[in-house]
């Protein structure tokens, strides 16, 4: 039984690191980018969250009323000022740059606000839990991660192939000349692009910070599980990633139940077993 | 005229009137820094060391990211291993510390080889990832070892210090010139890499890999067995590192921001895929670390904004926008055709 409740935490886990996956793997679909500065944004969305939550006394999930359309811009213009400056074909450019942005993004946050660590209030909602038999319960607030997790990817999904701008979106992602002479502008559909990205990675950010503590180091390591999450699911499958997600998330809640010391380190060991014998994961859609 | 007659008049070299001047002026700067123990202050054997050592870092990076297009975030792994195995050597297996810190280096290049096995199997900016990935599995790991302090960390014993010398100005001597010699080992390393076979090869990957897989270059090998020298000689610096630092902890060892942020940064600003570009790199470094050490984090700051400049405005860095004005190659590693008459005109 005990088992079994390390399951299901790590499967609810699984929704928060698919999140943490899905802006990785829409910025590499449609672009081609690969943003090292990942982590580092999902912090910096989990501290605007923090400024909001403690200026207006808003609840942190009604904070995202400002949190997410701040995130979309600072995505758009990001975009448009900087980061389509760096595509091409090296890919020594975008990766440097947003190498580059991830150092300068934990240092600002650092001198900003300190490295102590901070946590959102979850009140009532960290606390409730519903109790399924005798000894297995499930947290609400993991649940409704989960369950916004999936309704995010479902959202992405209809977005991409069911309306016109997931068309273009597409039809970019395939052919960039192609589509240019078609009339669509690639800096503003690449815009758009990450400014959807770190729109998801704004809602990521503020639940991670009322799952747990965070201070401004902590962003390489989410890159590194999204990233995680995105190679086991496959490239290019939206929910390859809930599914790479999941795996991730079980492998480091078997760990933690081992030894406290090994959650993280079995989540990274899951990958590299993952990526020696199935080195494309597990639903591959897309080529490289 | 026939075609010999033609082919005479031409000759091939390297060397440029500026190389010429450069080994002289090298010799030189290597003859002030051998003297420089006898003669400076502490502190300033410390920072000619991390000179060193940061040097030698840039070196291998560019080695990877400007010639083979291996662009690692994970060379932490490498220092992080180093010094590890050097404590392992020094305290468990009695091995003097000078010999271990280039043991170390073999056996880190050892372990090398099958992490490549595996991020190999990623791509571009997959692989950049994973390399760190790997590091991040290093770092976690040699926490869980309690035998070497866990996650707090050990000091080399007070009896292993005293085998690197009796006295504390002996040690820093002989830490000094050890250093030194890794800093002029590495490179020699890449500059005598890239004027072999295997640095045509490496520099013709660098310009276009389809192309050079065309023409028969055997990438796998080229870019695993370039992987694993660089990786020996950083788990090399690694080992000197932590034995000027005579202390290591998984968080100091296996640091992002220490071993590879600033170096990468080095690189960038003073010129990728270059031998110049990282010796003029880490001299900016220190000279803006020298400036900006009082504002803390603000320096790292600085750093990142003045490497994300270069790569959009200068990709070819500092020393690549001089090599082009003034037609400038100290370490030539190009061969040109000269005509003998304009010679001896």
């Amino acid at each position: 039984m005990e088992w079994v409740n390390t399951v299901v935490q790590g499967v609810l886990l699984g929704g928060l690191y698919a999140m943490f996956a899905t802006g990785l793997s829409l910025m590499f679909g449609i672009m081609r980018l690969v943003n090292i500065a990942h982590g580092d944004f999902i912090i910096l969305g989990a501290y605007l969250g923090l400024v909001v939550v403690t200026t207006l006394g808003l609840s942190p999930l009604l904070s995202l009323i400002i949190v997410l359309p701040v995130m979309f811009m600072i995505g758009y213009v990001l975009q448009r000022v900087l980061l389509n400056r760096t595509l091409g074909t090296d890919i020594l450019p975008p990766l440097l740059v947003t190498f580059g942005l991830s150092i300068i993004l934990q240092n600002i946050l650092l001198e900003v606000f300190s490295a102590d660590t901070q946590k959102l209030p979850a009140g009532e909602l960290g606390l409730s839990s519903i109790t399924v038999t005798g000894d297995l319960s499930i947290g609400v607030l993991p649940l409704i991660t989960f369950l916004v997790s999936v309704a995010v990817i479902g959202g992405l999904q209809f977005l991409f192939y069911r309306t016109e701008l997931g068309r273009a979106f597409r039809a970019t992602s395939d052919d960039q000349e192609t589509v240019r002479l078609m009339g669509v502008g690639n800096s503003h559909i690449f815009g758009l692009a990450m400014a959807i990205a770190m729109a998801v990675v704004a809602v990521a950010g503020i639940f991670l910070a009322l799952k747990t503590n965070f201070d401004p180091t902590i962003g390489p390591a989410r890159l590194l599980y999204g990233f995680e999450a995105v190679i086991i699911g496959g490239l290019g499958s939206l929910w390859g990633t809930l599914v790479g997600g999941i795996i991730l998330g079980v492998a480091q809640a078997i760990g933690a139940q081992i030894d406290p010391g090994w959650q993280i380190l079995a989540g990274h060991l899951v990958f590299l077993i993952i990526l020696i014998f199935r080195p494309r994961g597990l639903f591959p859609r897309s080529v490289d | 005229m026939s075609a010999i007659e033609q082919m005479e008049k031409y000759s091939v070299a390297r060397s440029t009137t500026a190389s010429k001047g450069a080994a002289v002026v090298s010799a030189f700067i290597l003859i002030v820094l051998i003297s420089v123990p006898f003669w400076a202050a502490r502190s300033d054997l410390r920072t000619v060391v991390e000179f060193a050592y940061y040097l030698s870092l840039a070196q291998m990076w560019n080695l990877l990211a400007g010639y083979a297009g291996l662009v690692s975030v994970g060379q932490q792994a490498f220092v992080g291993l180093g010094g590890y195995m050097l404590f392992v050597l020094a305290i468990y297996l009695n091995v003097p510390p000078i010999a271990a810190v280039f043991l170390s280096g073999g056996i880190v290049a050892l372990i090398a080889i099958p992490t490549a096995l595996t991020v190999f199997r990623l791509r571009g900016a997959y692989f950049a990832i994973g390399t760190w990935v790997v590091a991040e599995v290093f770092r976690l790991g040699f926490a869980q070892i309690s035998v070497l302090g866990g996650g707090s960390g050990q000091s080399l014993p007070a009896t292993i210090v005293r085998e690197i010398g009796s006295g504390r100005s002996e040690r820093e001597m002989i830490i000094y010139f050890t250093a030194l010699f890794i800093a002029v080992l590495s490179v020699g390393i890449v500059y005598w890499l890239l004027r072999s076979k295997h640095g045509l090869a490496l520099t013709a990957i660098r310009d276009s890999e389809p192309a050079s897989g065309s023409l028969g270059v055997n990438m796998f090998k080229t870019k695993l067995s370039v992987y694993v020298l660089a990786a020996g000689v950083t788990g090399v610096v690694g080992g000197l590192i932590f034995l000027q630092k005579l202390r290591i902890s998984p968080e100091a060892a296996f640091s992002v921001q220490d071993w590879t942020a600033a170096v990468i940064f080095i690189v960038v600003i003073g010129g990728i895929g270059t031998i110049e570009g990282p010796i003029l790199g880490t001299l900016i470094y220190f000279v803006l670390r020298g400036l900006l050490a009082d504002y803390g984090s603000v320096y790292m700051i600085v750093l990142g904004i003045v490497a994300v400049v270069v790569m959009l405005k200068a990709p070819q860095g500092v020393w690549g926008l001089l090599a082009n004005k003034y037609n400038l190659y100290l370490f030539p590693l190009r061969r040109r055709l000269d005509r003998k008459n304009d010679l001896e005109r």
